[in-house]
């Protein structure tokens, strides 16, 4: 006879792909390259919409842009080109990664464990120096130069 | 013959080092609406596990307390709970490797609680099964009424041993990203057994687990944040078998995949001459 149990739900959802926890560098990697992706999303939809305006002709255009012309859409579309910059950057080690390289070779598990993630993690440190100094340069021409 | 006698046990090893609490979330179906947290005070001794402080609780403070555990050793992976902030074996951490005054223990995450930290794991073998981890081969008769042994070389078994250590633990899925939001996402347990077979030299069925694992919910769905690989207890690296089913498939679609050589069916030795030196098995219990 089956047993009707009352079993207490205890998915993470949202939380737990947001939160990187104890876990290691990786993992909030993934949450930054989902969040940035969204975020990108995000700006290629308003993108469209504001240079749709133009079909509205020249006046309808220079109203649509002058709206972006403050610090905060500034800041905004640093933000855009700092998620950018990371997503493209992060994806390229995905997609090396997703074609077995810097993977290392099955082998025998032998403790302590070494894994995949762990021999990895050259071109993950690599990816994200190259990251950083995009973004840094960026940042520079945006406000600076 | 020498004779090897067991360790003596000394007095210092059985001498309480500290005392530690137990933060336990507790939840009974019966009685309780949310899950809440019990304190318990556990005297440590050296070498003493997590599961050895529950069972200490069970036997001295509270005979109610439900969790699961069979080999304590490792093994089993019955006893997978949320011990301070990650997926880990009760039977395989050390109290006192934990260096900490409280520990915090919750069943693991994204599975349903049954009773305080036993988690239902029905969803998690369901999805085991639906990538078929078992040989598939055209010679059905040949699997069935064996007539020798398929070949194998020691080579040929690298290529998958790491990944067939796997003791269903379900810490993996708890540490999922992708499966704290896609229940239907296979997941790295399942999809690492896919890998372990479909590059097993002796199997065929990698074309019967393709719809399975090249779905939506499938390999694709894993951004590689490697926290499976992270928690595995037995060095199965799930994250690795994911990346290398995607790598399959892309090869695949290229046709530059490598082709398993095929193997062949060696008689069973037919003269079995045994060695003096090892004794004999004892009488089977079970008929
Ligand atoms: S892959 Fe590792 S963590 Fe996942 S179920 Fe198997 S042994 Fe447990
Ligand atoms: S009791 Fe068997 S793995 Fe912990």
């Amino acid at each position: 006879m089956k047993v009707e149990v009352k079993h207490r739900k205890n998915k993470l959802g949202i939380i737990g792909w947001i939160g990187g926890g104890r876990f290691g560098a990786e993992r909030y990697a993934y949450a930054l390259h989902r969040l940035t992706g969204l975020g990108i999303l995000a700006y290629f939809l308003l993108h469209i919409f504001v240079t749709g305006s133009r079909i509205g002709g020249q006046q309808s255009w220079q109203n649509a842009v002058a709206n972006f012309e403050t610090p905060i859409f500034k800041f905004g579309e640093f933000l855009v080109f700092l998620a950018f910059a990371y997503h493209a950057l992060n994806g390229l080690r995905l997609i090396i990664t997703e074609l077995g390289f810097m993977l290392g070779k099955a082998q025998r598990p032998v403790f302590p464990y070494v894994t995949s993630v762990h021999r990895q993690r050259p071109l993950f440190i690599g990816v994200m120096i190259v990251a950083a100094i995009i973004i840094i340069f960026g940042g520079a021409d945006f406000y600076f130069i | 013959m020498s004779e090897t006698s067991a360790p003596e046990v000394q007095s210092s090893d059985l001498k309480v080092i500290k005392n530690v609490t137990f933060e336990i979330l507790r939840y009974s179906p019966e009685k309780d609406e949310a899950p809440k947290a019990q304190k318990f005070q556990v005297p440590v001794i050296k070498g003493m596990t997590v599961l050895d402080g529950l069972l200490w609780i069970k036997e001295n403070l509270d005979a109610s307390l439900a969790y699961r555990s069979s080999c304590r050793m490792g093994v089993c992976g019955s006893c997978g709970m949320f011990i301070n902030g990650l997926p880990r074996l009760a039977c395989n951490n050390q109290i006192i490797h934990l260096d900490a005054d409280t520990i915090t223990i919750k069943p693991l995450p994204n599975y349903n609680i049954i009773r305080d930290l036993v988690p239902d794991l029905e969803g998690f073998f369901d999805k085991h099964e639906s990538i078929q981890p078992y040989m598939i081969r055209e010679q059905v008769e040949e699997l069935n009424n064996p007539t020798g042994e398929f070949f194998q070389s020691p080579d040929e078994l690298v290529d998958y041993i790491q990944f067939a250590y796997c003791i269903k633990c379900g810490l993996c899925l708890s540490a999922c990203p992708t499966v704290a939001t896609d229940d239907n996402f296979i997941g790295p347990q399942a999809l690492a057994q896919a890998y372990r077979y479909n590059v097993d030299s002796r199997d065929e069925g990698a074309k019967e687990r393709e719809e399975e694992l090249y779905s939506s919910h499938g390999v694709w769905r894993c951004h590689f944040a490697g926290a499976c690989s992270d928690v595995c207890p037995k060095g199965v690296d799930p994250a690795f078998a994911i990346q290398l089913l995607k790598q399959n498939m892309f090869m695949q679609k290229l046709h530059v995949h490598k082709h398993k050589s095929a193997t062949h069916i060696i008689p069973w030795a037919t003269e079995h001459v045994p060695n003096e030196k090892i004794p004999q098995a004892p009488e089977r219990t079970v008929k």
